[in-house]
């Protein structure tokens, strides 16, 4: 198979993902939706590892989905807290920080 | 190379000790200065002692001098290194000559006698520590001036002076007119300040060095070229112009009467406003050099002339005439020191002799102020001779000294200039002659005026009681205090034989040769004897028009309302409208300028920086409304970003 067809689909995810993040309002689905794009990046890591033969893009990914792990928790334990304290999940009504 | 002594001597045995004429009155004023209230009570005996311990010293240094050879008589000291950058070096040293002890003198022995009469005068001042202390610090800087070794210092000196003329005719500073004067006396000494400064730095720039031996030396040797010597003659002219009261810087003097009385007589009529006659003769070799400075000097000294006596004739307070009257005298000395050679003794000779009589005219007019309670108009005088028959004769002496009575100071020293004026020869000389015949004649009206409106006369003030009195001012007029009759007896004395003295044989101008040069005896215009007769003449034809018209016509205790009198008159009452030139000129074009700059500021440079600060606040101000708290548009700010630098990468790369 047309190694370029994963970088079409990751980049296909990417899109997506971004959407999702821009227009979504839900933390939890805008929080997926970067989950979205991180995964997009891993495909093309691999394919491109797959492309060259080398590991280098394989070990990338493992490290991003280290990251990504890592990122989850602290992510979820604040839009938790967020909830509990607004009883709100949308991201709109978080924006105290301003002007 | 020339007669003039080049390399001074070094001072040696009491003359090392000349240094401490200037100490003695700095420590006074530095005594009563820093010891504040708690010397109130010593302060005018300490000023005193300071002020005539220096004059002891400097009898001693002129006897000293007198026992030595006539060509070995300027000892100079090295005190101590002033200003040591390579390259520039000045020293601080003094320099003890025929010219600068004759000065050294007149300062002391004036300034001691009216430290004396200040006793007096001052008794009832409650500042009047802080008086004696300002003049000793007069002293101090005076002798400064003139004992200086080198330009630097006799700047030094120069500054210092008018610094404390400045603190003298501000002393009682409460009264406007007061503060006013002693500012404009500031400012326009300034400007003479300035030319001396020029130069200076002139001759440092020509010769490398400010004492008076290396630029004197230079000058004399032709190292400065024509118009170098003219320039360096003409900026130090300005500065002389400026510390004496000479056209066109004369306005401030008559101002600074209101100063107290001894001071005018001490530094506004007899030392400090001769430094400018000093600085001439003492730069003799530098104008020795160039016709054309003296020609300027000569023609500033005859404009003085005739301006101070004209306008002296127009004034009713007692100290203005006077005032104007110093004005025009030195005008003499100017003509005298600016016809060269033949004139710079006769211009000391004068200066000396009016030191005296002058400054006996105004103890003698302070005196007066006293008795009539601080009144200062002639025209509420009268008849005053009964009641102060002290200083009506001291006074009087003074006053036939200055108009040249035959066998007193000024018959002697003003007839040798008006002399010398004409045997300069040619057109000029005539023209100067008679300007300063004509001077002598109406310093004869205007002075006899003053006398005649003073001591006699019928009084125009009245000793009844208010309801008696016919609406005259009521005094009662008294002889002042020995303190201050003493002095004006001691100075009326020297009014009488001074000028007597200094011609006799010759004496000032053998004595003066080394450093005023060799008197050339020209050719005589008009054989002595008959000039003699002439300002005679002219001189009585002045004290017969005062006579008539003040002694035989009763005087207006009004004066005359501007309408009433002469177009002549009314100028010479508006001081020949030199105030006005000056406002005119000088002051209402600073006046704009100023403003104009403050505006400039205010809108340019404030409108600079204010705006700016206004632009950027409103700037960010509409950049704060990007942070709207909302995470969304973060991260479409954020793709945006990203965007743009792939896409910029990618320009990149396809380029």
């Amino acid at each position: 198979m047309n190694p370029a067809n994963y970088l079409i689909l990751a980049a296909l995810l990417f899109t997506i993902g971004t959407v999702g993040v821009l227009v979504r309002r839900n933390a939890i689905v805008v929080f997926m939706s970067i989950e979205l794009m991180l995964n997009a990046v891993n495909l093309t890591l691999v394919t491109f590892s797959r492309i060259q033969g080398t590991l280098d893009g394989q070990i990338m990914a493992f490290f991003v989905m280290v990251v990504a792990a890592a990122e989850v928790v602290i992510g979820l334990a604040i839009i938790l807290s967020i909830f509990r304290t607004r009883r709100s999940a949308s991201v709109d009504d978080v924006n105290l920080l301003k002007y | 190379m020339t007669d003039h002594p080049l390399h001074y001597a070094a001072a040696s045995g009491v003359f090392s000790l000349s240094w401490l004429l200037i100490v003695l009155p700095l420590a006074g004023a530095a005594v009563l200065l820093l010891g504040g209230r708690r010397t109130d009570r010593v302060g005018h005996i300490v000023g005193t002692i300071a002020a005539a311990s220096s004059f002891v010293l400097g009898v001693v240094l002129f006897a000293a001098l007198l026992g030595r050879d006539g060509d070995d008589r300027a000892l100079s000291q090295h005190l101590f290194s002033w200003i040591p950058v390579n390259g520039f070096q000045v020293d601080a040293g003094l320099l003890v000559d025929q010219l600068s002890i004759v000065f050294v003198l007149l300062i002391t022995g004036v300034g001691t006698l009216i430290h004396i009469y200040s006793i007096g005068y001052m008794a009832h001042d409650p500042a009047r520590r802080k008086f004696f202390a300002h003049m000793n610090l007069f002293l101090a800087s005076m002798l400064l001036l003139v004992l200086g070794n080198n330009f630097l210092s006799l700047y030094a000196g120069w500054e210092l002076v008018g610094l404390s003329s400045y603190l003298l005719i501000k002393f009682w500073e409460d009264r406007p007119a007061a503060a006013t004067a002693a500012n404009k006396a500031f400012y326009m000494n300034r400007v003479g300040d300035v030319g001396l400064a020029l130069a200076i730095m002139f001759m440092f720039a020509t010769v490398g060095s400010t004492g008076f031996a290396d630029v004197f030396g230079a000058a004399a040797g032709g190292v400065i070229g024509y118009g170098t010597v003219t320039a360096i003659a003409l900026l130090l002219l300005l500065g002389a112009c400026g510390k004496s009261g000479q056209f066109p810087l004369q306005a401030w003097l008559p101002d600074a009467m209101e100063g107290p009385t001894p001071i005018s007589a001490l530094i506004h009529a007899a030392t400090m406003v001769t430094a400018g006659v000093y600085l001439i003769v003492r730069a003799a070799p530098i104008f020795n050099e160039t016709q054309a400075a003296r020609t300027v000097v000569v023609i500033i000294g005859a404009i003085t002339i005739l301006l101070g006596c004209v306008i002296g004739c127009a004034y009713d307070d007692i100290k203005k005439v006077l005032a104007y009257s110093t004005v025009s005298q030195i005008g003499y000395m100017f003509l005298a020191v600016g016809l060269g050679p033949a004139g710079y003794a006769l211009g000391i000779m004068h200066l000396l002799a009016h030191g005296f009589f002058k400054a006996g005219l105004f103890l003698g007019a302070g005196s007066v102020i006293h008795a009539m309670d601080d009144d200062q108009d002639m025209r509420r005088y009268g008849g005053l001779w009964r009641y102060m028959p002290i200083t009506w004769v001291t006074f009087g002496l003074g006053y036939l000294a200055i108009i040249g009575f035959p066998g007193l100071s000024g018959f002697f020293t003003k007839d040798r200039i008006i002399e010398t004026a004409f045997d300069k020869g040619g057109t000029s000389g005539y023209l100067l002659g008679a300007i300063a015949l004509l001077g002598a004649g109406i310093t004869a009206f205007y002075m006899t005026r003053l006398f005649l409106m003073t001591f006699h006369g019928k009084a125009r003030w009245s000793s009844e009681d208010p309801e008696g009195s016919q609406g005259q001012p009521v005094r009662h007029p008294h002889e002042s205090s020995a303190s201050m009759t003493g002095p004006m007896i001691v100075l009326a004395i020297g009014s009488t034989f001074a000028g007597g003295l200094f011609v006799l044989g010759h004496s000032l101008q053998d004595w003066l040769e080394p450093v005023a040069g060799e008197g050339v005896e020209g050719v005589h215009t008009f054989s002595p004897l008959v000039l003699t007769l002439l300002t005679l003449v002219v001189t009585i034809g002045g004290f017969a028009a005062a006579y008539l018209r003040y002694q035989l016509r009763p005087v207006e205790s009004v004066a005359p309302a501007d309408s009433e009198v002469t177009l002549v008159t009314v100028a010479a009452r508006h001081d020949l409208f030199a105030n006005t030139f000056n406002e005119t000129v000088a002051m209402r074009p600073g006046q704009y300028l100023t403003r104009f700059l403050v505006w400039l500021d205010l809108v340019g440079v404030d409108g600079l920086v204010r705006g700016g600060a206004a632009g950027i606040g409103g700037l960010s101000g509409r950049m704060r409304r990007l942070q709207t708290g909302f995470v969304r548009s973060y991260a479409l700010s954020m793709l945006g970003g990203a965007v743009l630098v792939v896409g910029a990468l990618l320009l990149v790369r396809a380029g």
